[in-house]
């Protein structure tokens, strides 16, 4: 991969933060009852809020939240672990593009998080490491005040909804997604059928499996391309 | 005990599935047809997010002025309106019907 000289890396830094401030602002509503649910649960105001700064995982957050409290632990954990498991197909999409020796490259992958995958996603396929780092800064930044927020003053959630705080999160991915399609026909395939299995998905299991089912319609980048044809 | 304990094996777990690429593949070149579906992750997750936050679990979260804020949002992107406005704008749509409901 192609290092990025010193202005080229600020100016992809600062438009990774920029683009990270739209979900950042998504994350923020939703860790407010992130937080606001944990104190409800009995997990204090620490314990969240530190959950949030070091594991910065929206899914498997609310996943262990709400499987501990009726359940083993272990399983608790494993279904927390689970949720995630998108991550380890995201890392190999990262891999070629990480910089550096295999520490260096395994901390640059900890900004791994959905929204700031696909911001630094590029024409050619690859990622930008240096914007991906940029977009989950506002994020992480957003989600972890949030959960302080969420855990400090337990907002109604009504109120929330009745302000359509709720469409923030579809709404930025639709508008991510609008300029990810316009990239090849193939990508627009893929996603169709994304959407078609975790439609169909959604109706058996939770949206985090759903999720992870969806992503097995990238296989059909398995199947050959046309020369020319962009990534 | 056992709180700080889970929460401490989810993360530690997190950190290594992110990681697990760099760790375990390293620099190895990986096959051109496996990077051909590495680029498409990215178009398939979104579209995936989109579908799970609009319909929830089991199809229970399903809501019209969800969808058409979101639409809305959508719509506005597409006439060139700034992406936070945009949102914005969707929210602000999905507020009014929901307040107009009442």
């Amino acid at each position: 991969m192609r290092r990025l000289a010193g202005a080229e890396r600020r100016r992809e830094f600062l438009l990774g933060m920029r683009m990270g401030v739209g979900p950042g602002a998504a994350a923020f509503v939703l860790a407010l009852s992130f937080g606001a649910e944990a104190v409800a649960r009995g997990w204090g105001v620490g314990l969240p809020v530190v959950f949030s700064m070091f594991a910065f995982s929206g899914s498997a957050q609310f996943t262990l939240l709400t499987t501990l409290a009726g359940g083993s632990a272990v399983a608790a954990v494993i279904s927390a672990v689970l949720i995630n498991a998108r991550y380890l197909v995201m890392s190999v999409a990262l891999n070629n593009s990480l910089e550096g020796g295999r520490i260096s490259r395994a901390i640059q992958a900890q900004a791994l998080c959905d929204a700031s995958f696909v911001v630094a996603h590029r024409n050619n396929g690859g990622y930008d490491i240096v914007r991906l780092i940029g977009a989950s800064v506002p994020q992480w930044v957003l989600w972890s005040s949030g959960t302080a927020v969420g855990a400090l003053t337990s907002p109604s959630p009504d109120l929330m909804h009745q302000l359509g705080l709720d469409v923030a999160f579809p709404a930025f991915f639709l508008i991510l997604a609008i300029d990810e399609l316009r990239r090849s026909k193939r990508a627009l395939t893929a996603a169709l059928l994304g959407a078609t299995i975790a439609a169909g998905l959604l109706f058996v299991t939770t949206p985090s499996y759903a999720l992870l089912g969806a992503i097995a319609a990238a296989l059909i980048g398995v199947l050959p391309q046309k020369e020319g044809d962009p990534v | 005990m056992r709180l700080w304990l889970s929460v401490l094996a989810v993360t530690v777990i997190s950190w290594l599935m992110k990681a697990s690429a760099p760790l375990i593949i390293a620099r190895r070149k990986l096959p051109a047809s496996v990077i051909r579906m590495t680029a498409l992750t990215a178009p398939v997750l979104l579209a995936g997010l989109i579908v799970t936050e609009l319909g929830g679990e089991h199809w229970q979260a399903l809501d019209w002025t969800k969808i058409a804020g979101t639409a809305t949002a959508g719509g506005l992107c597409l006439a060139k309106v700034p992406m936070l406005l945009a949102v914005a704008g969707g929210i602000v749509v999905t507020a009014v019907i929901r307040l107009s409901l009442r």
